[in-house]
Parts: structure tokens; sequence; C-alpha cells
């Protein structure tokens, strides 16, 4: 964004457009780059075309590339410096999630592997 | 040392003339970036709270305690209506704003419109889904599995519903008050919620649907 004479705010609203900066091509754009990923995710779990151990990781990637697609074209955060506040907060809140479902997992895993099997615990 | 730029990433933020902004000459920031930041907050801990709903819908997901797995119940052609809706209602939801940005109140209608009705056509399929998953025996009470299922896929839809009332509000205060500053935030943070649920469900329909037909 240009420094505007007179306006020394360089931060963006998130979502927020200002001159103009999200037209219509910014919306069509992600659109199609987002069906794009859909359909790809959709196809990869139809169809045998991949070696079955690899799909989950693909589904992860694409679903993680659409939700890129999403913030940039969508919700306009961008890299730039007018976006710091924005891109900051959203990395503390990325931060959270993973260490919620990743330490979830990470806990439950390990107590289920620690338990008595229940044919075990049935026994007087 | 020409051409070196003295604040690149305007860690200063005052133009170069050391008064942060909020202080002095520059004055606060105005109301518009300080509401739509504040509601990013709330946006992002709404996605905090989603991912307790994701971690225990994971955890839970291979209990389905001799009930119907995942597998045996998905359909994923209405998934993919589904999410085709909601992926488009976010195109049409950008589209609105752009044209409440011009002011022009017609094609604002137009669009919240269109986007009304994607949002309904999503909630519409979702609910078949589910009433029809109790039909058959496999309701929240049937398994651990289902109970996160309906809690986590609920959780969502309800958002949605919550916003398809927040746009009709909208509409409502666009032809009340017309384009006022307030009302411009307020569509702008509108915005910015429904393209959030778009990412949630992203994640929901790899998480639940991809990964769930897969077994």
């Amino acid at each position: 964004m240009s420094e505007q004479k007179g306006d020394r705010h360089l931060d963006h609203a998130p979502g927020g457009h200002k001159e103009g900066a999200a037209r219509f091509s910014t919306y069509a754009a992600g659109l199609g780059l987002a069906l794009l990923l859909t359909v790809a995710s959709f196809a990869l779990v139809g169809s045998g075309a991949v070696w079955a151990p690899a799909i989950p990781i693909l589904l992860a990637v694409l679903a993680v590339a659409q939700m890129g697609v999403h913030l940039v074209f969508f919700l306009h955060i961008t890299s730039g410096p007018e976006n710091t506040n924005n891109t900051l907060a959203l990395a503390f809140g990325v931060m959270i999630v993973v260490l919620t479902v990743g330490g979830t997992l990470w806990i439950m895993a390990h107590l289920d592997h620690n338990m008595m099997p229940m044919a075990a615990m049935a026994k007087p | 040392m020409s051409g070196e730029i003295a604040d690149p990433r305007h860690e200063d933020r005052s133009g170069g003339k050391g008064d942060p902004p909020g202080h002095g000459e520059g004055g606060p920031a105005p109301k518009q970036v300080t509401v739509a930041f504040g509601f990013w907050i709330f946006l992002l801990s709404d996605i905090i709270m989603f991912s307790g709903l994701f971690a225990s819908y994971a955890v839970l997901a291979p209990n389905t305690a001799g009930g119907p797995a995942g597998s045996e119940l998905f359909e994923l052609r209405l998934v993919f209506v589904e999410t085709l809706c909601l992926l488009f209602s976010s195109f049409t939801c950008g589209v609105m704003s752009i044209m409440a940005v011009k002011q022009r109140a017609g094609a604002t209608y137009l669009w919240a419109g269109l986007t009304a009705l994607l949002g309904l056509s999503f909630l519409a399929i979702e609910l078949y889904e589910l009433t029809h998953l109790v039909l058959e025996g496999a309701g929240p009470t049937r398994s651990a599995f289902l109970s996160a299922l309906f809690t986590l896929v609920g959780a969502h839809g309800l958002h949605v519903a919550a916003g398809l009332a927040w746009l009709t509000v909208m509409m409502g205060q666009v032809a009340t008050l017309g384009f006022t500053d307030a009302v411009q935030r307020r569509l702008l943070c509108f915005g910015l919620y429904w393209h959030a649920l778009d990412i949630i469900w992203v994640a929901l329909f790899t998480v639940v649907y991809l990964y769930g037909v897969m077994g």
C-alpha cells in the first residue's frame, strides 16, 4: 500500500479492501483455486490412482493449501507490513490449534497404548 | 549507506517521526481497523474452540461401540454438493462486500440473497443428512464416534445458521440505515465471519468425511 499524505495508519483491517484492493478478479481467482483443490481432494478418495498410504498425507496438504487460498484471496491476509498485526494474531491462533489438536492426539494415544486390554480388565 | 530503508518493517510505525500511532499527531488507528482486528481475534478464538471439537472427534472416531463407522454412513456426493454450496457462498459474499464498499444497494441485496440461498442449501443438505443418520439408528447417542460427529458438524451448522440470521439483519440495516460507517464495519465483520466458516468447513470435510470414508 502506498503511503498517502496525511495517512500514517499503515494497519489494514483483516478482510478490508482499501482503494479497491480487492476486486472481483481476486475473489474469482480464489474461487477457481479453491474449486480445483476441493475437486482434487474428493477425486483422490474416489479413485485408486494414488498409492493408498499416501492419500491421508496428500489430503492434509490439499486442505492446508485450500485454507491458505481462502486466507489470501477471501480474507486478504498478506505478508505485507500493513498486515503484521493480523498475521501475528493468526500465527498465535495456529500455534494454539496445533498444540490443542496435536497435544490431545499425543496424550490420548499414549493413554490408549498404556491401558490394559478390555479382556484383561474384565477378568476377576 | 544510501538506498538502505531506515525502517523496512514499519516497526516504528510513525512514519519516521518517532510518535507511535495512538499518540500525538497520527492519532489512533481508524475505527474500521480496530473493530475488524477485534473481530479477527474473536474469529481466531472461535477457531481455537473448534480445534477442541476436532481433537475430541479425532480421539473418539475409532470408538464406534459396535455401531456403524463413518465409512458405512457418509455419502461423499452429498458432502461434495455441500462443499460447493459453501464455497460459492464465500465467493458471492466477497462480491457482496465489494458492492457494499461501492454503496450499490441493489447489487448488495442481490449478492447477499445469493449468499443466503447457498447458505440455506448447505444447511438443508446437512439437516437432511443428520436426520437421515438419526432415522437409521445412528443418532448421537449410539456411540462416542457419533456423539463427537454430531457435536462437531452441529457446531459448524449452528454457526452457519447464526451467520444467515446476521446477514438478514444486515440487509435490514442497509435498507433502513443505508451505508453508514457503522453498517460498513458490520458488513466487513460479517464477511470475515462467513469466510472463516468456510475455512473451518475445509478442515471438517477433510478430517471427518474424506478420512472417514477411507476407514
